[in-house]
């Protein structure tokens, strides 16, 4: 018996060409075409839906997840992840193929969807219990547990709205968690809020994971989706790209991620390919530096440094660059990845996972007339000796 | 199609002692069992799909009904007291100005008793056309039968209808006590299958117009237009029949559903003659309407999250 079967799965798009991707249409370009479309036909010219065209956003997807498995699917942005998540929580309906779930079946594309700002937290509770799914009787059971979670309860009568986004994000999350269905479809939600109710989501969504519940996750945190999974399946173009064990396929997609990256001096991050699409691109453009100060994607052993440019609100004029130059770091010689994150370690404002890479040459560093070698560790460390 | 779901029958909520996914029954229990498949053209009316949500449906017209009325300082008094202006603005205009007689029937009586379930039906039916547009969020993060949606903002502009009705029977205590010949007997009874038929309407055409609405938003500008002429159209509200109307405005009186069950509701809380012909056509149309709305509503419901 499988929880999960998908088979064939497929959906495609019409893409305008005109660059036009606004979903609905007035009346009147409906009504004005209909009435063009005969004389368009009688002259042979193209009508304006002719310059749409088919994407398939997902193409001829199958796989089978055995229940209690925890699968976890990974990819850059726009490879179908979010399409294979909607279709699998019956938001939108695939173009071609099926899915057969056996169970009931939760999603959680977002915390706090349907959260009113009017409405109490007790009233949201609720709300968005019920919009989640859970029945009344099961919130009622699990209402005390939800709110000692997230720990609102001296605010429980108190309009959402005059909630910090702290306390707002935990009460989201809370409800989300106590969510009990047999197929758990996850979106990137996991954690929210600072870093110590972040180590509670995730602890949480942990013994979701291990609870026997059969879950599928989608998440650009490697290491926790990683960590989380019985099972990887990488998802690229559209398409199963691989499938496997966790360490196995997070390691070909991390260096599949790095081949995609050029070896350049400059890197645009406003639209770089492993963006990840939950952050606003408040980082701009990163440059590398020899020691020299010239850019450059290769340095001898212990002369790098580096650059970035954010771009913190158009109209606020706070266009300004981080400049980051680094004490020699030793690394030894080889080909490094850099991750780009912008904020504090509890609240990250942008993030490029593998932004760039560069290549470390070989240099006699001390001069001593022999070259680090990466068999001897990760770093040169300047260690200062002394004998009795 | 699909016919799966994502609440337990009521029955798992008995047996709660082993956690859900230990039930035996569960991985291959046909019940609880989704297929997603490409869309095929005409749905049926998922009802069934619809009452196992029906938790949800409560709760959004629960959502609707609190929020309406938060931070006013009147609250839930204005359910009473638009119908009671519109109803002392007629008395200056159709009773002193255009000196419109409303028989032996009190003329606030009268005009509240036609106000009442039209205010129901533009409410519900305004709410209900843009109810989907705004519900953007929800359609496209999680899903439930999209249905529950246009029903719910009907079901709570009824709320709003009930307790202004409280305003109602007052004064039609009030009436018989002070002397006027009002008896509603058994004909309240007539009064909730008037106003039931008045939902099915509004939920039809709420439905249709939501839709609509989805893939072109010039229906938002259409719809508040088209109320105001519906207004004009359904006579029964500020006016009683006279025998001297022309054959057009008889054939309005017969064909349009709203002023037939609102001469309904009228007979019915003042126990006056009910008009069962006109009735009878009203209550076809209605359940037409209904079924329309509600199936061209299925039939592109599968688009609304790419679209909308």
């Amino acid at each position: 018996m499988t929880a999960i079967r998908v088979a064939g799965l497929g959906k495609s798009y019409q893409v305008s060409h005109a660059g036009q991707r606004r979903g609905y249409r007035t009346l009147r370009e409906t009504l004005v075409e209909t009435a063009q479309a005969p004389l368009r036909r009688l002259r042979g010219r193209r009508s304006a839906a002719q310059t749409t065209e088919e994407f398939w956003a997902l193409k001829d997807v199958s796989f089978d997840v055995a229940p209690g498995e925890v699968v976890g699917i990974i990819g850059n942005n726009g490879a179908g992840k979010s399409t294979l998540l909607k279709i699998l929580s019956r938001i939108t309906k695939p173009t071609t193929g099926r899915v057969v779930l056996n169970g009931r079946v939760g999603s959680l594309l977002e915390v706090g969807t349907g959260f009113h700002p009017e409405l109490t937290g007790r009233e949201n509770i609720y709300l968005n219990g019920s919009i989640l799914g859970m029945s009344q009787k099961e919130i009622d059971r699990r209402f005390d547990e939800i709110v000692a979670f997230a720990e609102v309860e001296r605010f429980l009568d108190t309009p959402v709205k005059r909630y910090s986004s702290g306390m707002y994000v935990r009460l989201a999350f809370a409800v989300a968690a106590h969510l009990e269905p047999e197929i758990l479809i996850v979106d990137e939600v996991l954690a929210v809020g600072d870093a110590g109710f972040q180590k509670k989501c995730i602890q949480r969504m942990g013994e979701v994971a291990h609870g026997g519940r059969t879950v599928i996750l989608v998440s650009h945190d490697l290491p926790m989706v990683g960590k989380l999974s019985n099972r990887l399946i990488w998802i690229k173009d559209g398409q199963v790209h691989q499938t496997g064990r966790p360490a196995e396929v997070i390691d070909a997609y991390q260096s599949h991620a790095v081949q995609v990256v050029q070896q350049e001096a400059v890197v645009d991050l406003s639209s770089h390919p492993n963006r990840s699409r939950r952050y606003t691109p408040l980082l701009k453009q990163l440059r590398l530096f020899g020691a020299d100060g010239r850019p450059a994607s290769a340095f001898p052993v212990g002369q790098l440094s580096t650059e970035t440019h954010p771009l913190l609100g158009t109209t606020g004029g706070l266009d300004c660059t981080y400049c980051c130059r680094f004490e020699p770091i030793l690394l030894m010689p080889g080909e490094y990845t850099l991750n780009v994150r912008l904020g504090d370690m509890e609240d990250y404002r942008d993030v490029v996972m593998s932004a760039a890479r560069f290549t470390v040459l070989p240099a006699d560093h001390f001069g001593s007339g022999r070259l680090p070698e990466r068999k001897f560790g990760p770093v040169v460390l300047c260690g200062e000796w002394t004998v009795n | 199609m699909s016919t799966g779901l994502s609440k337990p029958p009521d029955s798992t909520d008995a047996g709660d002692l082993a956690p859900r996914h230990d039930a035996a029954d569960l991985p291959g229990d046909p019940r609880l069992r989704t297929v997603i498949e490409p869309p095929q053209g005409w749905q049926v009316i998922n009802f069934g799909e619809l009452w196992r949500y029906r938790e949800l449906l409560l709760f959004l017209c629960w959502r609707d009904v609190k929020v309406r009325y938060k931070q006013t300082a009147l609250g839930a008094a204005w359910a009473i007291l638009q119908p009671a202006m519109m109803m002392a603005v007629f008395m200056v205009f159709f009773g002193r100005l255009a000196g419109v007689s409303t028989g032996e029937i009190p003329q606030s009586l009268f005009f509240l008793s036609g106000i009442l379930p039209w205010f129901f039906f533009s409410t519900a039916l305004t709410n209900a056309a843009n109810s989907v547009v705004g519900s953007e969020r929800l359609i496209t993060r999680i899903y439930f039968p999209r249905l529950a949606i246009p029903f719910a903002t009907v079901a709570a502009a009824a709320v709003d209808l009930v307790v202004a009705c409280g305003l109602l029977a007052a004064m039609v205590v009030g009436y018989s006590v002070a002397g006027y010949t009002i008896a509603p007997g058994w004909t309240l009874l007539m009064v909730p299958v008037a106003i039931g038929l008045v939902g099915l309407t509004a939920a039809g055409l709420g439905a249709f117009l939501a839709a609509l609405n989805v893939a072109y938003r010039d229906f938002r500008y259409v719809v508040p237009f088209f109320i105001q002429l519906g207004m004009f159209a359904t006579p029964a509200i500020y006016m009683r029949p006279t025998a001297g109307e022309g054959e057009a405005v008889a054939l309005l009186r017969a064909l349009n559903p709203m002023n037939s069950l609102i001469e309904t509701f009228r007979a019915g809380v003042l126990g006056g003659p009910v008009p069962w012909g006109r009735l009878g056509v009203a209550a076809a149309i209605a359940v037409v309407v209904f079924l329309a709305g509600c199936l061209y509503f299925r039939r592109v419901e599968e688009r609304f999250a790419d679209i909308v």
